[in-house]
């Protein structure tokens, strides 16, 4: 396609790594902020549900961008001590998409049915236990597939680390753009770099999801498993479907 | 924390400078982006492969990849192509482009949610089709898309600071400009993150009224 040489190709694809560490890194601080205040949003004392709803709203209301800029640039100069710029990144983008995530978690958990609760009342289980061993199984099959687009967006948002210098795919891409002197070759490559990566997403967290639903009895998303439910056994229709699952990312 | 009102002050006039230009680019890429969304969802129903199957392509690929680097694609490779676009266009037409990939999945929706009866009745009625899209489905779906879209517009402005990476002066290029000439960063980032809260806080509320409103 272009005459990149080898040393710009090896810049992007340590552009790759970066990206994928930050994706990898971001998502599970994400994920600990979203269950953390996701559950203290659905918490029976008003000031628990009070503080984090304000950690929801703050975070869901400014611009990641903004808050990495402020993070790189201010902290340092007002606290005195400096993050490196990844853990930066990481540290913006995990309590931003953390915020977005927990408003999956409260709405997953809401759904699931009262009477569950109040079964695990009858039975004498702790709070703790109902959230564990009763909520939490029922509600982590809806979470996945919103978690699945969130994951998109946040593969997607790091991008925005190359502004504060992370040498991620982005800014890669802008120093072969320098040293080439040519953007349409490699902004395409990097394009199509950014789609395969969402794409394995996808992929990864069908299979999750997959799993998230058996493990609570219910068949994988396709319509298509439910005119082959028919057949001997859910088991056997479960294998069956892994294959068939496909479509769009 | 050394917090200077002082600075501050001086920051202000940029920074009305600054939220008209984020307006701005917010308004007309909502434009585009509710009509190409249509256009795309339009499209991507259509019976001939050939058009419904690039369509989806295209929309998955652009929904898929980073505004930031599509960005730096229109601004920096359309005018090699000898299409030279300034920078807030550039940033208006970025925003609009990839937010009507998601516009156009709202729509999708909306329209898959117009009872089956609709689409029968209209036949029942003989409606030319484009009638029926005019008259009976359009109306119906687009009712029930707008806080969908709403929303679409609260995440657009909040992704409108990636514009300041061209070099367009909205809120936080003004603030970074101020930063650099001043060496006084804290107060006008702090100031430009309160203002996205202060603007996407009440939209949000809004929509969520309105939503009561229009869907039931």
């Amino acid at each position: 396609m272009t005459d990149f040489s080898a040393g710009l190709w090896e810049l992007l694809l340590r552009g790759v790594w970066i990206t994928v560490q930050l994706t990898v890194y971001s998502a599970a601080l994400g994920a600990a902020v979203a269950f953390v205040v996701g559950l203290a949003r659905t918490h029976r004392l008003w000031i628990v549900r009070f503080i984090s709803g304000a950690y929801f709203e703050i975070f869901r209301g400014t611009s990641a961008l903004v808050l990495m800029i402020w993070v790189f640039f201010v902290v340092p100069l007002t606290l005195g001590w400096q993050l490196v710029p990844m853990w930066a990144a990481v540290l913006t983008l995990g309590c931003t998409y953390g915020a977005y995530g927990s408003e999956i978690v409260r709405g997953a958990v809401a759904a699931v049915p009262p009477a569950q609760t109040e079964a695990g009342i009858a039975l004498g289980f702790t709070p703790a236990q109902r959230l564990r061993k009763i909520v939490l199984p029922q509600a982590w099959p809806e979470m996945v597939p919103p978690f699945n687009n969130l994951l998109i967006e946040l593969l997607k948002g790091t991008a925005l680390v190359s502004v504060l210098g992370v040498g991620d795919i982005t800014f890669a891409a802008q120093l072969v753009r320098n040293a080439t002197g040519d953007s349409a070759p490699v902004y395409t490559v990097i394009l199509v770099m950014y789609f395969v990566l969402a794409f394995l997403l996808t992929r990864v967290m069908r299979l999750v999801e997959r799993r998230a639903k058996a493990g609570v009895g219910r068949s994988a998303p396709s319509g298509r498993t439910v005119i082959r439910k028919a057949g001997p056994g859910p088991r056997k229709d479960l294998v069956a479907d892994s294959s068939a699952t496909g479509g769009a990312a | 924390m050394n917090w200077n009102w002082t600075t501050l002050k001086d920051f202000l006039p940029s920074f009305w400078d600054g939220l008209l230009v984020t307006l701005q680019a917010l308004l007309l890429g909502s434009l585009i982006a509710f009509a190409l969304g249509l256009f795309w969802a339009l499209a991507q129903r259509s019976r001939l492969k050939v058009v419904s199957w690039p369509v989806t392509a295209f929309t998955e690929f652009i929904r898929n990849t980073p505004l930031l680097v599509q960005l730096f694609f229109i601004f920096y490779v359309l005018p090699e192509w000898g299409l030279t676009l300034s920078a807030l266009t550039t940033g208006v037409v970025g925003l609009g482009l990839h937010y009507s990939t998601y516009t156009a999945e709202v729509y999708r929706a909306g329209i898959d949610g117009v009872p089956a009866g609709q689409w029968e009745a209209a036949t029942a009625l003989s409606l030319p089709r484009s009638r029926t899209w005019t008259a009976v489905i359009l109306p119906q779906a687009l009712r029930r898309v707008v806080p969908a879209l709403g929303n679409y517009v609260i995440a657009m402005l909040k992704d409108s600071p990636m514009l300041m990476t061209i070099g367009v002066l909205e809120m936080l290029g003004e603030a970074r400009q101020f930063g650099s000439q001043t060496f006084h960063m804290n107060e006008p980032i702090v100031l430009v993150g309160i203002a996205f809260i202060l603007i996407a806080y009440p939209a949000s509320l809004l929509l969520r009224a309105l939503e009561r409103r229009l869907v039931r």
